[in-house]
Protein backbone atom coordinates (compact mmCIF):
# COMPACT_ATOMS: atom_id res chain seq x y z
CA UNK A 1 0.00 0.00 0.00
CA UNK A 2 2.92 2.05 1.06
CA UNK A 3 4.61 1.79 -2.88
CA UNK A 4 1.13 2.56 -4.01
CA UNK A 5 1.05 5.85 -2.30
CA UNK A 6 4.58 6.66 -3.54
CA UNK A 7 3.29 6.00 -7.10
CA UNK A 8 0.65 8.08 -6.62
CA UNK A 9 2.59 11.18 -5.49
CA UNK A 10 5.22 10.50 -8.09
CA UNK A 11 2.11 10.16 -10.75
CA UNK A 12 0.80 13.74 -9.47
CA UNK A 13 4.63 14.75 -9.12
CA UNK A 14 4.79 14.47 -13.15
CA UNK A 15 1.42 15.77 -13.73
CA UNK A 16 1.99 18.87 -11.60
CA UNK A 17 5.18 19.27 -13.52
CA UNK A 18 4.35 18.76 -17.63
CA UNK A 19 0.56 20.68 -17.28
CA UNK A 20 2.78 23.25 -15.37
CA UNK A 21 -0.37 23.64 -12.68
CA UNK A 22 1.41 22.61 -9.72
CA UNK A 23 0.22 20.00 -6.85
CA UNK A 24 -3.45 21.19 -7.66
CA UNK A 25 -3.87 18.64 -10.69
CA UNK A 26 -3.07 15.77 -7.70
CA UNK A 27 -5.62 17.79 -5.05
CA UNK A 28 -8.21 17.49 -7.61
CA UNK A 29 -7.94 14.00 -8.68
CA UNK A 30 -7.81 12.90 -5.24
CA UNK A 31 -10.71 15.11 -4.47
CA UNK A 32 -12.70 13.65 -7.56
CA UNK A 33 -11.80 10.08 -6.77
CA UNK A 34 -12.85 10.18 -3.66
CA UNK A 35 -16.10 11.14 -4.52
CA UNK A 36 -16.44 8.54 -6.88
CA UNK A 37 -15.53 6.00 -5.08
CA UNK A 38 -16.69 6.85 -1.11
CA UNK A 39 -20.32 6.77 -1.96
CA UNK A 40 -20.05 2.53 -2.78
CA UNK A 41 -18.04 2.11 0.02
CA UNK A 42 -20.58 3.49 2.68
CA UNK A 43 -23.22 1.67 0.87
CA UNK A 44 -20.93 -1.00 -0.07
CA UNK A 45 -23.20 -3.40 2.66
CA UNK A 46 -26.56 -2.45 0.50
CA UNK A 47 -24.84 -2.93 -2.59
CA UNK A 48 -23.28 -5.89 -2.75
CA UNK A 49 -26.28 -7.87 -1.55
CA UNK A 50 -28.43 -6.15 -3.36
CA UNK A 51 -25.88 -7.15 -6.71
CA UNK A 52 -25.89 -10.72 -5.70
CA UNK A 53 -29.44 -10.96 -4.54
CA UNK A 54 -28.75 -11.78 -1.24
CA UNK A 55 -31.89 -12.73 1.50
CA UNK A 56 -31.51 -12.72 5.07
CA UNK A 57 -31.19 -16.24 6.33
CA UNK A 58 -34.13 -17.43 8.35
CA UNK A 59 -32.57 -18.30 12.09
CA UNK A 60 -34.97 -21.04 12.29
CA UNK A 61 -34.46 -22.84 8.90
CA UNK A 62 -30.33 -21.93 8.97
CA UNK A 63 -29.77 -22.81 12.89
CA UNK A 64 -26.18 -23.84 12.17
CA UNK A 65 -25.31 -21.11 10.23
CA UNK A 66 -26.23 -18.69 12.32
CA UNK A 67 -24.49 -20.53 15.63
CA UNK A 68 -21.37 -20.55 13.63
CA UNK A 69 -21.08 -17.12 12.59
CA UNK A 70 -22.38 -15.98 16.15
CA UNK A 71 -19.63 -18.36 18.25
CA UNK A 72 -17.14 -17.12 15.12
CA UNK A 73 -17.98 -13.69 16.61
CA UNK A 74 -17.46 -13.90 19.95
CA UNK A 75 -13.77 -15.89 19.43
CA UNK A 76 -13.20 -12.42 17.08
CA UNK A 77 -14.34 -9.82 19.82
CA UNK A 78 -16.75 -8.42 16.53
CA UNK A 79 -20.23 -8.00 16.82
CA UNK A 80 -22.12 -10.23 15.16
CA UNK A 81 -22.77 -9.64 11.12
CA UNK A 82 -25.76 -9.93 9.73
CA UNK A 83 -25.99 -13.08 7.68
CA UNK A 84 -27.44 -13.72 4.39
CA UNK A 85 -28.19 -16.51 1.77
CA UNK A 86 -27.74 -16.54 -1.89
CA UNK A 87 -29.72 -19.41 -4.44
CA UNK A 88 -26.96 -20.33 -5.96
CA UNK A 89 -25.85 -23.94 -6.67
CA UNK A 90 -22.10 -22.49 -6.80
CA UNK A 91 -20.33 -23.03 -3.33
CA UNK A 92 -19.35 -19.10 -2.16
CA UNK A 93 -19.72 -16.97 0.40
CA UNK A 94 -18.67 -13.38 0.59
CA UNK A 95 -18.37 -10.66 3.44
CA UNK A 96 -19.26 -6.67 3.19
CA UNK A 97 -20.01 -3.63 4.94
CA UNK A 98 -17.77 -0.18 5.76
CA UNK A 99 -16.94 -1.41 9.13
CA UNK A 100 -17.51 -4.26 11.93
CA UNK A 101 -20.81 -2.45 13.17
CA UNK A 102 -21.85 -2.29 9.57
CA UNK A 103 -20.99 -5.82 8.35
CA UNK A 104 -22.57 -8.70 6.31
CA UNK A 105 -21.69 -12.50 5.27
CA UNK A 106 -23.19 -14.05 2.80
CA UNK A 107 -23.04 -18.08 2.00
CA UNK A 108 -24.35 -19.40 -1.18
CA UNK A 109 -26.80 -22.53 -1.06
CA UNK A 110 -24.54 -24.20 -2.79
CA UNK A 111 -21.90 -23.88 -0.23
CA UNK A 112 -24.84 -24.58 2.37
CA UNK A 113 -25.42 -28.20 1.13
CA UNK A 114 -21.83 -29.25 -0.24
CA UNK A 115 -19.75 -28.21 3.08
CA UNK A 116 -19.67 -30.11 6.21
CA UNK A 117 -20.17 -28.02 9.60
CA UNK A 118 -16.08 -27.72 9.92
CA UNK A 119 -15.78 -26.83 6.77
CA UNK A 120 -18.41 -24.13 6.78
CA UNK A 121 -16.81 -22.40 10.01
CA UNK A 122 -13.84 -22.24 8.26
CA UNK A 123 -15.06 -20.47 5.17
CA UNK A 124 -16.73 -18.38 7.50
CA UNK A 125 -13.98 -17.61 9.95
CA UNK A 126 -12.50 -16.28 6.44
CA UNK A 127 -14.78 -14.14 5.57
CA UNK A 128 -15.06 -13.01 9.26
CA UNK A 129 -11.27 -12.44 8.99
CA UNK A 130 -12.27 -10.40 5.88
CA UNK A 131 -14.39 -7.84 8.50
CA UNK A 132 -11.75 -8.17 10.89
CA UNK A 133 -9.09 -6.62 8.98
CA UNK A 134 -11.43 -4.31 7.39
CA UNK A 135 -10.39 -5.11 3.86
CA UNK A 136 -13.42 -3.24 2.32
CA UNK A 137 -11.80 -0.32 3.65
CA UNK A 138 -8.49 -1.35 2.39
CA UNK A 139 -10.16 -2.09 -0.98
CA UNK A 140 -11.66 0.90 -1.25
CA UNK A 141 -8.50 3.06 -0.37
CA UNK A 142 -6.44 0.47 -3.46
CA UNK A 143 -9.74 1.78 -5.84
CA UNK A 144 -9.70 5.73 -4.63
CA UNK A 145 -5.83 5.51 -5.47
CA UNK A 146 -6.59 4.10 -8.71
CA UNK A 147 -8.57 6.64 -9.74
CA UNK A 148 -6.42 9.45 -8.64
CA UNK A 149 -3.41 7.86 -11.51
CA UNK A 150 -6.53 7.17 -13.94
CA UNK A 151 -7.70 10.40 -13.97
CA UNK A 152 -4.49 12.44 -13.77
CA UNK A 153 -3.69 10.55 -16.78
CA UNK A 154 -6.69 11.47 -18.47
CA UNK A 155 -6.37 14.82 -17.61
CA UNK A 156 -2.69 15.17 -18.97
CA UNK A 157 -3.76 13.84 -22.02
CA UNK A 158 -6.34 15.73 -22.47
CA UNK A 159 -4.21 18.94 -21.64
CA UNK A 160 -1.46 17.88 -23.75
CA UNK A 161 -4.15 17.53 -27.12
CA UNK A 162 -5.51 20.96 -26.25
CA UNK A 163 -2.94 22.91 -25.22
CA UNK A 164 0.08 21.51 -27.20
CA UNK A 165 1.52 25.23 -28.14
CA UNK A 166 1.89 26.09 -24.97
CA UNK A 167 4.83 23.96 -24.43
CA UNK A 168 7.40 25.32 -27.06
CA UNK A 169 8.11 27.56 -23.99
CA UNK A 170 9.37 25.60 -21.70
CA UNK A 171 13.13 25.64 -22.23
CA UNK A 172 14.42 23.43 -25.56
CA UNK A 173 15.13 19.88 -25.82
CA UNK A 174 15.55 18.76 -22.66
CA UNK A 175 12.39 19.47 -21.38
CA UNK A 176 10.18 18.26 -24.01
CA UNK A 177 12.15 14.78 -23.54
CA UNK A 178 10.99 14.99 -19.66
CA UNK A 179 7.19 15.81 -20.87
CA UNK A 180 7.75 12.73 -23.45
CA UNK A 181 8.45 10.14 -20.79
CA UNK A 182 5.85 11.92 -18.21
CA UNK A 183 3.09 10.72 -21.21
CA UNK A 184 4.45 7.66 -21.91
CA UNK A 185 4.45 7.25 -17.29
CA UNK A 186 1.13 8.96 -17.06
CA UNK A 187 0.14 6.31 -19.91
CA UNK A 188 1.10 2.95 -18.19
CA UNK A 189 1.11 4.30 -14.93
CA UNK A 190 -2.59 2.89 -14.63
CA UNK A 191 -1.81 -0.52 -15.79
CA UNK A 192 0.63 -0.35 -13.03
CA UNK A 193 -1.65 0.96 -10.60
CA UNK A 194 -4.55 -1.82 -11.71
CA UNK A 195 -1.71 -4.78 -10.64
CA UNK A 196 -1.01 -3.01 -7.61
CA UNK A 197 -4.52 -3.47 -7.07
CA UNK A 198 -4.78 -7.09 -7.64
CA UNK A 199 -1.53 -7.84 -6.42
CA UNK A 200 -3.35 -5.71 -2.55
CA UNK A 201 -6.20 -7.80 -3.03
CA UNK A 202 -4.51 -11.21 -3.32
CA UNK A 203 -2.10 -10.19 -0.08
CA UNK A 204 -5.24 -9.16 1.50
CA UNK A 205 -6.74 -12.82 0.86
CA UNK A 206 -3.84 -14.88 2.15
CA UNK A 207 -4.30 -12.49 5.63
CA UNK A 208 -7.84 -13.63 5.55
CA UNK A 209 -6.57 -17.35 5.42
CA UNK A 210 -4.15 -17.26 8.21
CA UNK A 211 -6.06 -15.20 10.79
CA UNK A 212 -9.21 -17.51 9.78
CA UNK A 213 -6.95 -20.24 10.99
CA UNK A 214 -5.99 -18.46 14.14
CA UNK A 215 -9.95 -17.94 15.08
CA UNK A 216 -10.68 -21.83 14.65
CA UNK A 217 -7.74 -23.07 15.75
CA UNK A 218 -8.33 -25.48 13.31
CA UNK A 219 -6.67 -25.47 9.79
CA UNK A 220 -7.84 -28.42 8.65
CA UNK A 221 -11.62 -26.78 8.31
CA UNK A 222 -10.34 -24.23 5.88
CA UNK A 223 -8.36 -26.50 3.75
CA UNK A 224 -10.63 -29.08 3.20
CA UNK A 225 -13.30 -26.09 2.27
CA UNK A 226 -10.47 -24.97 0.09
CA UNK A 227 -10.04 -28.53 -1.69
CA UNK A 228 -13.44 -28.60 -1.87
CA UNK A 229 -13.72 -25.43 -3.88
CA UNK A 230 -11.06 -26.82 -5.67
CA UNK A 231 -12.72 -29.64 -7.69
CA UNK A 232 -16.11 -27.46 -7.99
CA UNK A 233 -16.88 -26.27 -11.40
CA UNK A 234 -19.81 -24.38 -11.03
CA UNK A 235 -19.57 -20.11 -10.98
CA UNK A 236 -21.83 -17.78 -9.33
CA UNK A 237 -24.75 -16.95 -11.52
CA UNK A 238 -24.75 -12.88 -10.06
CA UNK A 239 -21.07 -12.28 -9.32
CA UNK A 240 -19.77 -9.08 -11.70
CA UNK A 241 -16.13 -7.75 -12.15
CA UNK A 242 -16.69 -5.34 -8.93
CA UNK A 243 -17.63 -7.54 -6.20
CA UNK A 244 -15.26 -10.39 -7.06
CA UNK A 245 -12.86 -9.31 -4.70
CA UNK A 246 -15.22 -9.72 -2.02
CA UNK A 247 -15.97 -13.52 -2.74
CA UNK A 248 -13.92 -16.31 -0.90
CA UNK A 249 -13.15 -17.84 -4.08
CA UNK A 250 -13.37 -15.99 -7.50
CA UNK A 251 -16.57 -16.37 -8.74
CA UNK A 252 -15.79 -15.18 -12.43
CA UNK A 253 -15.89 -18.10 -14.51
CA UNK A 254 -12.98 -17.12 -16.23
CA UNK A 255 -10.76 -16.62 -13.60
CA UNK A 256 -12.16 -20.20 -12.54
CA UNK A 257 -11.17 -21.60 -15.95
CA UNK A 258 -7.54 -20.46 -15.82
CA UNK A 259 -7.19 -21.48 -12.20
CA UNK A 260 -8.10 -25.10 -13.30
CA UNK A 261 -6.07 -25.34 -16.35
CA UNK A 262 -2.99 -24.44 -14.37
CA UNK A 263 -1.16 -22.97 -17.19
CA UNK A 264 2.10 -21.83 -17.13
CA UNK A 265 3.98 -19.70 -19.35
CA UNK A 266 4.73 -16.09 -19.32
CA UNK A 267 0.96 -15.31 -20.91
CA UNK A 268 -0.33 -17.46 -17.96
CA UNK A 269 1.67 -15.18 -15.83
CA UNK A 270 0.07 -12.03 -16.76
CA UNK A 271 -3.29 -13.76 -16.38
CA UNK A 272 -2.86 -14.05 -12.87
CA UNK A 273 -1.33 -10.61 -11.98
CA UNK A 274 -4.81 -9.33 -12.90
CA UNK A 275 -6.20 -11.85 -10.77
CA UNK A 276 -8.18 -10.79 -7.14
CA UNK A 277 -7.29 -14.47 -5.84
CA UNK A 278 -4.34 -16.76 -5.50
CA UNK A 279 -4.71 -19.60 -7.01
CA UNK A 280 -6.36 -22.42 -4.93
CA UNK A 281 -3.08 -24.46 -4.71
CA UNK A 282 -1.29 -21.56 -3.38
CA UNK A 283 -3.54 -20.84 -0.27
CA UNK A 284 -3.78 -24.78 0.50
CA UNK A 285 -0.07 -24.88 0.56
CA UNK A 286 -0.28 -22.09 2.45
CA UNK A 287 -2.43 -23.25 5.22
CA UNK A 288 -0.60 -26.68 5.04
CA UNK A 289 2.26 -25.25 6.40
CA UNK A 290 0.84 -23.75 9.69
CA UNK A 291 0.01 -27.71 10.58
CA UNK A 292 3.46 -27.95 11.00
CA UNK A 293 4.09 -25.43 13.46
CA UNK A 294 1.24 -27.29 16.02
CA UNK A 295 3.54 -25.66 18.74
CA UNK A 296 3.16 -22.17 17.55
CA UNK A 297 -0.74 -22.12 18.61
CA UNK A 298 -1.17 -19.46 21.56
CA UNK A 299 -3.67 -21.61 23.85
CA UNK B 1 17.91 23.82 33.46
CA UNK B 2 14.35 23.67 35.24
CA UNK B 3 12.80 23.44 31.99
CA UNK B 4 14.71 20.45 30.99
CA UNK B 5 13.95 19.14 34.50
CA UNK B 6 10.26 19.39 34.18
CA UNK B 7 10.24 18.38 30.34
CA UNK B 8 11.40 15.14 31.67
CA UNK B 9 9.23 14.69 34.57
CA UNK B 10 5.79 15.34 32.66
CA UNK B 11 7.09 12.64 30.09
CA UNK B 12 7.51 10.11 32.78
CA UNK B 13 3.92 11.68 34.44
CA UNK B 14 2.08 10.94 30.89
CA UNK B 15 4.12 7.39 30.24
CA UNK B 16 2.58 6.50 34.05
CA UNK B 17 -1.02 7.86 32.86
CA UNK B 18 -0.62 5.83 29.29
CA UNK B 19 0.80 2.67 30.88
CA UNK B 20 -1.26 2.89 33.72
CA UNK B 21 -4.97 3.09 31.78
CA UNK B 22 -3.54 0.26 29.10
CA UNK B 23 -3.13 -2.51 32.15
CA UNK B 24 -7.32 -0.84 33.59
CA UNK B 25 -8.34 -1.45 29.85
CA UNK B 26 -6.65 -4.86 29.64
CA UNK B 27 -7.99 -5.75 32.47
CA UNK B 28 -11.60 -4.73 32.04
CA UNK B 29 -11.60 -6.66 28.38
CA UNK B 30 -10.83 -9.77 30.87
CA UNK B 31 -14.13 -9.21 32.96
CA UNK B 32 -15.56 -8.37 29.68
CA UNK B 33 -14.81 -11.69 28.30
CA UNK B 34 -15.72 -13.72 31.56
CA UNK B 35 -18.99 -11.81 31.13
CA UNK B 36 -19.79 -13.06 27.67
CA UNK B 37 -18.66 -16.50 28.32
CA UNK B 38 -21.22 -16.71 31.73
CA UNK B 39 -23.91 -15.56 28.77
CA UNK B 40 -22.78 -18.05 26.90
CA UNK B 41 -22.95 -20.78 30.12
CA UNK B 42 -26.38 -19.55 30.94
CA UNK B 43 -28.16 -20.35 27.74
CA UNK B 44 -26.76 -23.81 27.91
CA UNK B 45 -28.23 -24.18 31.49
CA UNK B 46 -31.70 -23.28 29.99
CA UNK B 47 -31.38 -25.75 27.62
CA UNK B 48 -30.29 -29.00 29.23
CA UNK B 49 -34.00 -29.58 31.43
CA UNK B 50 -35.68 -29.85 27.78
CA UNK B 51 -32.66 -32.18 26.68
CA UNK B 52 -33.25 -34.15 29.79
CA UNK B 53 -37.21 -34.94 29.54
CA UNK B 54 -36.89 -35.00 25.83
CA UNK B 55 -34.03 -38.04 26.17
CA UNK B 56 -36.28 -39.45 29.12
CA UNK B 57 -39.14 -40.26 27.24
CA UNK B 58 -36.76 -42.52 24.88
CA UNK B 59 -34.18 -43.88 26.97
CA UNK B 60 -35.43 -43.53 30.58
CA UNK B 61 -33.32 -46.27 31.98
CA UNK B 62 -29.72 -44.46 30.89
CA UNK B 63 -30.80 -43.23 34.71
CA UNK B 64 -27.18 -43.24 35.60
CA UNK B 65 -25.82 -40.77 32.72
CA UNK B 66 -29.04 -38.58 33.04
CA UNK B 67 -28.40 -38.30 36.49
CA UNK B 68 -24.92 -37.43 36.21
CA UNK B 69 -26.12 -34.69 33.31
CA UNK B 70 -28.66 -33.52 36.21
CA UNK B 71 -25.80 -33.16 38.85
CA UNK B 72 -23.66 -31.43 36.96
CA UNK B 73 -25.62 -28.89 35.88
CA UNK B 74 -26.89 -27.87 39.12
CA UNK B 75 -22.99 -28.10 40.39
CA UNK B 76 -22.51 -25.46 37.06
CA UNK B 77 -25.10 -23.22 38.76
CA UNK B 78 -23.82 -23.01 42.01
CA UNK B 79 -20.16 -22.92 40.98
CA UNK B 80 -18.24 -19.19 42.22
CA UNK B 81 -15.48 -17.46 40.95
CA UNK B 82 -13.44 -18.43 37.55
CA UNK B 83 -11.70 -21.51 38.82
CA UNK B 84 -14.87 -23.49 40.27
CA UNK B 85 -16.74 -22.65 37.38
CA UNK B 86 -14.22 -23.70 34.92
CA UNK B 87 -13.86 -27.15 36.74
CA UNK B 88 -18.25 -27.59 37.24
CA UNK B 89 -18.41 -26.56 33.22
CA UNK B 90 -15.54 -29.36 31.72
CA UNK B 91 -17.40 -32.30 33.89
CA UNK B 92 -20.70 -30.70 32.81
CA UNK B 93 -19.46 -31.07 28.63
CA UNK B 94 -17.84 -34.51 29.86
CA UNK B 95 -21.42 -35.72 31.20
CA UNK B 96 -23.20 -34.22 28.04
CA UNK B 97 -20.51 -35.62 25.98
CA UNK B 98 -21.64 -39.62 27.52
CA UNK B 99 -25.90 -38.40 26.91
CA UNK B 100 -25.27 -38.09 23.61
CA UNK B 101 -22.69 -40.67 22.79
CA UNK B 102 -25.51 -43.25 24.55
CA UNK B 103 -28.46 -41.51 22.74
CA UNK B 104 -26.76 -42.73 19.75
CA UNK B 105 -28.18 -46.39 20.43
CA UNK B 106 -31.51 -45.38 20.18
CA UNK B 107 -32.34 -44.94 16.58
CA UNK B 108 -36.24 -43.05 17.53
CA UNK B 109 -34.73 -40.43 19.72
CA UNK B 110 -32.12 -39.64 16.96
CA UNK B 111 -34.88 -39.33 14.70
CA UNK B 112 -36.89 -36.89 17.33
CA UNK B 113 -37.25 -33.10 15.95
CA UNK B 114 -36.46 -31.58 19.08
CA UNK B 115 -34.02 -34.21 20.30
CA UNK B 116 -31.89 -32.65 16.86
CA UNK B 117 -32.97 -29.29 17.36
CA UNK B 118 -31.51 -29.51 20.75
CA UNK B 119 -28.95 -30.89 19.83
CA UNK B 120 -27.70 -28.30 16.95
CA UNK B 121 -28.48 -25.72 19.91
CA UNK B 122 -26.35 -27.34 22.16
CA UNK B 123 -23.71 -28.06 19.75
CA UNK B 124 -23.90 -24.40 18.62
CA UNK B 125 -23.79 -22.92 22.39
CA UNK B 126 -21.07 -25.49 22.90
CA UNK B 127 -19.23 -24.21 20.22
CA UNK B 128 -20.46 -20.43 21.48
CA UNK B 129 -18.47 -21.35 25.22
CA UNK B 130 -15.12 -22.58 23.35
CA UNK B 131 -14.83 -19.52 21.21
CA UNK B 132 -15.41 -17.48 24.53
CA UNK B 133 -12.96 -19.20 26.40
CA UNK B 134 -10.66 -18.59 23.71
CA UNK B 135 -11.21 -15.20 23.33
CA UNK B 136 -10.95 -15.06 26.95
CA UNK B 137 -7.87 -16.51 27.09
CA UNK B 138 -6.63 -14.02 24.70
CA UNK B 139 -7.67 -11.62 26.66
CA UNK B 140 -5.82 -13.20 29.60
CA UNK B 141 -2.18 -13.49 27.50
CA UNK B 142 -2.40 -9.76 26.39
CA UNK B 143 -2.85 -8.79 29.98
CA UNK B 144 0.01 -11.41 31.57
CA UNK B 145 2.58 -9.60 28.62
CA UNK B 146 1.66 -6.36 30.03
CA UNK B 147 1.85 -7.01 33.47
CA UNK B 148 5.06 -8.70 33.21
CA UNK B 149 7.00 -7.06 30.51
CA UNK B 150 9.87 -4.77 31.68
CA UNK B 151 8.42 -1.28 32.25
CA UNK B 152 5.23 -2.08 32.65
CA UNK B 153 5.61 -4.68 35.28
CA UNK B 154 7.10 -2.03 37.62
CA UNK B 155 3.78 0.09 37.34
CA UNK B 156 2.12 -3.39 37.87
CA UNK B 157 3.52 -3.49 40.70
CA UNK B 158 2.87 -0.23 42.08
CA UNK B 159 -1.23 -0.26 41.68
CA UNK B 160 -1.36 -4.04 42.57
CA UNK B 161 -2.64 -5.54 39.21
CA UNK B 162 -3.14 -8.97 39.99
CA UNK B 163 -2.71 -11.92 37.89
CA UNK B 164 -5.76 -13.52 36.24
CA UNK B 165 -6.30 -17.32 35.83
CA UNK B 166 -6.35 -18.97 32.40
CA UNK B 167 -9.90 -20.83 31.61
CA UNK B 168 -7.92 -24.17 31.28
CA UNK B 169 -9.38 -28.18 30.36
CA UNK B 170 -9.46 -30.52 33.66
CA UNK B 171 -7.67 -33.20 33.47
CA UNK B 172 -10.51 -35.44 33.27
CA UNK B 173 -11.59 -33.85 30.27
CA UNK B 174 -8.72 -34.61 28.50
CA UNK B 175 -9.12 -38.28 29.15
CA UNK B 176 -10.92 -40.33 25.98
CA UNK B 177 -14.49 -40.84 26.24
CA UNK B 178 -15.13 -44.65 26.90
CA UNK B 179 -18.16 -45.60 25.04
CA UNK B 180 -20.06 -48.70 25.34
CA UNK B 181 -23.29 -49.70 22.87
CA UNK B 182 -24.45 -52.49 25.22
CA UNK B 183 -27.82 -53.00 24.84
CA UNK B 184 -29.69 -50.36 26.87
CA UNK B 185 -26.76 -50.44 29.64
CA UNK B 186 -23.95 -48.24 29.47
CA UNK B 187 -21.35 -49.10 31.58
CA UNK B 188 -19.39 -45.78 30.15
CA UNK B 189 -18.63 -43.67 33.79
CA UNK B 190 -18.97 -39.36 33.55
CA UNK B 191 -16.12 -38.26 34.92
CA UNK B 192 -15.86 -37.65 38.70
Amino acid sequence: MLGFIVLVAAVGWLFGYVTGVGYWGLVAAVVFSLLMTWGSYFNSDRIALAMSRAQPADPRTHLQLHNIVEGLSIAAGLPKPRVYVVEDEAPNAFATGRDPKHAAVAVTSGLLGKMNRDELEGVLAHELAHIKNRDTLVMTLAVTLVGVIVLLGDWMLRALWWGGHDRDDRGGGAGAVVALLGVVLLVIAPLFAQLLQFAISRRREFLADADAVFLTRHPQGLTNALRKLQSDRTAVRSASRATAHLWIESPLSLEKARGERGATGVGAWLNRLFETHPPLESRIAALQQTTLGAGAFIP
Amino acid sequence: MTWIIIGIVAVLAIGLVVVYNRLVRLRNRIDAAWSQIDVQLKRRYDLIPNLVETVKGYAAHERQTLEAVIQARRQAVDARGIEEQAQAENILTGALRQLFAVAEAYPELRANQNFLALQEELTGTEGRIAFARQFFNEQVLAYDNAREVFPTNVIAGMFNFEAKPYFEAETESRENVRVDFGQGNSQAQPPQ
